[in-house]
């Protein structure tokens, strides 16, 4: 690759494809998520939730449920500690409204009972009287002044005055002199989209196993990408100290961002607290549909002057996005990632966050990104279109590159975003001729990346093996990579290296699983682990030699002098300095801890292929290609599957997926059949191409993988379905009514 | 409502539970006979992660009533491989990456090797749409397709 010109490592087991860890346990039925558990005395527990979409909660009588035989606590809002802190005070009533429900689904009242059956049919005694009041769930309606204040109060300073009470947050990034920019364009395109709000759809509902005692300490087994986060949450909510609770992350059906919060889990809590005994809960899928996840959705207008020959001269972007019944600072993000891929002199986003009657926003896959860059990247191609120029073309000449000022502020470092772009073009895919009523399109796609608070201690057992302890949950193969980096680095092979997941007593805090950060920063501090073991067991050479430990080197897995005049001794390896190692100290372990940063920024590029049914408005996906910069490919199947993964949640998003409210503000579609998710016969093979740009924060070059993926299909689905049918789609899902609809306008 | 005893027969061993009429064979096999590779992902028959054979047909338990087992031969993944022998499919799966999160992987592999056992040698279109009652959200099914014609390939010259 042009870009890459530092001389590359020779990686023995990074790069190589071993089988992972958890394998067996995973084809076998052996591995345990978070229903799979139950424990001696067990209750289960169920959650009536709000019909209503906006109401004020009057009373609740839980008197009859109460009576009910089997029936062992019930709790409700009262039940947990009030908190200082706006965001805490969001999360807790979130999982149990407080005063007023906020949107259809949420938590009122917990129940827990001897069996399912009776905590449901207790459920049904509980009278709630609601006052109902006006809802709204569309983000431009819920801007307008008129229109009903979902929380009142909770605008930041940053929103301008004269505001509907429903905008919470206001933002700007960018540089330059827009309106110069504009009046140097031969061409200017502006147009509005929207994006429905979409969930995760992780195939495992949440679920926990809760065991708390009178005297504060508790007991937590969850499906969470974060067990650490989980406690900080729950201590809080239930007003016990962090110490006396553990929490353990179960084996995790999927999260995609969606399971960095806590909905079930300090309701478990207290119900076991209140009946003594141990409480489970596991959600429903309609309940994890109502309740939980979704994005944000969004309403966003682009602009954007071009000259003839494909300059972009200037770009602005207003969006407008609601994270749900709470402050949400989604937008933010997606106001920093609209432009990101375009290197440009006058640049210019604006954001708001309005609230709606609608569950509370979860992070998903790159949160604020996909919906920013779809709105730009249709832009740009609609610009090609009108010009006739080549997309790869424009956007190569277009650009960011090292040395780029980015269009949030930072200048960009080695990015391989050119490289994307170069390998896109240079793939038969690109060139392939397309049959009639068929489009091709293109987008490219960004993220931040994230790198975070991470500890990681490094094992040495006395029989050579080495154990590592992180504290992060493996969400799609990570514990592989962090074995594989730590081979690399000891010098050993794979196999001789097991990395578990610590609860959170085992080990000190991490961040949750987010921000594309475990490969990067749990690896990184692996490897560091791994070089303070090594200094160790350098150390327990040179003492075992009589020599400075100075003196002593690693190489290939094991301590070696340094030199001839260090003195002449054999390499000692890892084994046999473990073997010895009560002899020279006692046991050997390496630790390390940080805030990781140096994340590296992650660029893709994805190429599909489709063909629009005019008579029943479905697409067809013929051909998917992405590619994108991964640093360095650790594992490079695990690396592929988050690329394949993303795109196809991508594709679900732009063809299928969304939340649909009725009039009366209640989803309609919380289940599988409704909410439509990719299946298999949906979609055609999806190739991939791993670019190794290799990133300066990290000794391997490492850059977070799953997220960027998700960003580029939204665009790219409907540039290739506004190709193919001849108009400009701008609204997603492109739902085989929606695409009727254009066609008949057209 | 009267509880309900059942005599079936899970894996090959003879298994005798008693559950109430109206119990799913998901909530049996999880609850009551401490199986818990079938997963519940929905219980409406959306997903396929519930996923077992009765009788040799491909069915999801969520679907089931427990009491319908009687008499029947119930297969789920804990099944799958002999001893400590992996079927070809589930080492396919490990070799090919076929899994990320895993939850719905024992529905796939239940649901693959019914498909095997009527078609020993599926075109990709015809393992995608067999296995198109079975949500993935992690892998966009592509390793999916691959491991399952390697396991496929593999059997067929075995």
């Amino acid at each position: 690759m042009a870009l890459d010109n530092t001389p590359k490592r020779v990686f023995k087991v990074v790069g190589t494809r071993p089988p992972r860890p958890d394998g067996i346990d995973k084809v076998t039925g052996r591995a345990l998520y978070g229903a799979d558990v139950s424990a001696p005395g067990m209750l289960t527990a169920h959650i009536l939730r709000s019909p209503h979409a906006h109401a004020e909660i009057v009373s609740i009588d839980t008197s009859a449920a109460e009576a009910l035989p089997g029936v062992k606590a019930i709790v409700t809002a009262k039940d947990f500690a009030p908190q200082d802190d706006d965001f805490l005070m969001d999360v807790l009533d979130n999982c149990m409204a407080r005063h007023k429900v906020l949107y259809d689904g949420q938590a009122v009242v917990a129940v827990a009972a001897t069996t399912s059956a009776i905590a449901k049919a207790a459920l049904k005694l509980i009278k709630v009287t609601y006052k109902a009041l006006p809802h709204v769930t569309d983000v431009d309606a819920a801007m307008t002044l008129d229109a009903p204040v979902v929380q009142e109060g909770r605008s930041l300073e940053t929103v301008p005055e004269g505001m509907s009470q429903n905008v919470t947050s206001h933002c700007e990034f960018g540089h330059g002199d827009l309106e110069a920019g504009f009046k140097k364009a031969d061409v200017v395109v502006e147009r509005s989209f929207t994006t429905a709000a979409t969930h995760q759809g992780y195939i495992e509902p949440h679920a926990c196993l809760a065991s708390m005692t009178a005297d504060g300490k508790a007991d937590l087994w969850c499906c969470t990408q974060g067990q650490y986060n989980v406690r900080d949450l729950c201590s809080a909510a239930l007003g016990i100290e962090g110490s006396q609770l553990r929490v353990t992350a179960s084996e995790i059906g999927g999260g995609f961002g969606g399971k960095t919060t806590v909905f079930i889990e300090p309701v478990a809590l207290a119900l076991s607290c209140k009946a003594g005994r141990p409480v489970k809960i596991v959600m429903s899928r309609d309940e994890v549909f109502r309740a939980t996840g979704p994005t944000v959705s969004s309403s966003i207008d682009v602009k954007i002057g071009m000259t003839r020959d494909g300059r972009i001269t200037a770009g602005e972007a207003h969006l407008r996005y609601s994270g749900g019944a709470f402050p949400c600072g989604t937008v933010d993000m997606g106001a920093q990632a609209a432009f990101a891929a375009y290197d440009l002199q006058a640049v210019r986003t604006l954001g708001w966050n309005a609230l709606t009657n609608r569950p509370k926003e979860a992070a998903y896959r790159a949160p604020g990104a996909p919906q920013a860059i779809y709105a730009v990247e249709s832009v740009v191609d609609e610009l090609c279109q009108q010009l006739g120029l080549d997309p790869l073309e424009v956007r190569l000449k277009n650009a960011a590159r090292k040395g780029t000022r980015s269009s949030y502020g930072p200048t960009f470092e080695d990015i391989g975003l050119v490289a994307t772009l170069e390998a896109a073009k240079a793939h038969p895919h690109y060139s392939a001729p397309l049959a009639e009523g068929q489009g091709r399109g293109l987008s490219a796609g960004f993220w931040f990346n994230f790198g975070g608070n991470t500890c990681v201690t490094l094992n040495v057992n006395t029989d050579g093996t080495v154990g590592v302890t992180e504290g992060n949950p493996d969400i799609g193969g990570s514990r592989a990579a962090i074995s594989q980096m730590a081979a690399e680095e000891l010098g050993i092979p794979y196999d001789k290296i097991r990395t578990i997941i610590a609860d959170t007593s085992a080990l000190g805090h991490n961040d949750v699983t987010d921000g594309s950060r475990v490969t990067f920063s749990v690896g990184l501090a692996t490897i560091k682990a791994a070089q303070d073991a090594i200094a160790r067991m350098c150390s327990r050479a040179a003492q075992i030699w009589g020599i400075d430990e100075e003196a002593v080197v690693w190489k290939d897995g094991a301590a070696e002098p340094a030199g001839p005049n260090a003195g002449k001794f054999p390499p000692m390896s890892l084994a046999e300095i473990a073997a010895v190692s009560f002899n020279t100290g006692g046991p050997i372990a390496g630790h390390h801890e940080f805030n990781a940063d140096g994340a590296g920024v992650s660029f893709g590029v994805h190429l599909v292929d489709v063909e629009v049914d005019k008579e029943t408005g479905a697409t067809k996906v013929l051909r998917y290609t992405v590619f994108q910069d991964a640093g360095k490919a650790v594992h490079p199947s695990y690396v592929e599957g988050q690329m394949q993964g993303g795109a196809v949640q991508g594709i679900g998003w732009a063809l299928n997926e969304e939340y649909i409210y009725g009039e009366d503000g209640r989803l309609q579609n919380p289940g599988f059949l409704d909410y439509r998710v990719p299946v298999a016969s949906d979609l055609p093979p999806i190739e991939t191409v791993i670019l190794e740009i290799p990133n300066p924060g990290h000794p391997y070059g490492v850059r977070g993988v799953g997220e960027t993926p998700i960003v580029p299909p939204l665009a790219a689905l409907s540039n290739a379905v506004s190709r193919a049918i001849g108009t400009r789609m701008s609204s997603l899902p492109m739902s085989p009514p929606r695409i009727l609809k254009a066609l008949s306008k057209g | 409502m009267k509880s309900v005893h059942v005599s079936t027969t899970v894996n090959g061993d003879a298994v005798e539970f008693i559950c109430e009429p109206d119990e799913s064979l998901l909530d049996v096999l999880r609850n009551r006979l401490g199986l818990t590779g079938a997963k519940e992902g929905c219980g409406t028959g959306d997903c396929g992660a519930c996923s077992v054979t009765l009788n040799g047909r491909l069915v999801c338990s969520c679907l089931v009533l427990g009491a319908e087992a009687e008499g029947a031969e119930v297969g789920t993944i804990e099944g799958l491989a002999k001893g400590d022998a992996l079927h070809q499919l589930q080492q396919s799966f490990i070799d090919h990456a076929a899994l990320q999160c895993g939850i719905c992987t024992p529905g796939i592999l239940v649901a693959a090797k019914a498909l095997l056992e009527k078609n020993p040698d599926p075109t990709d279109t015809e393992v995608r749409y067999w296995l198109a009652g079975n949500l993935c959200r992690c892998t966009g099914y592509d390793k999916i397709i691959h491991a399952v014609q390697d396991a496929a390939q593999k059997m067929r010259s075995a």
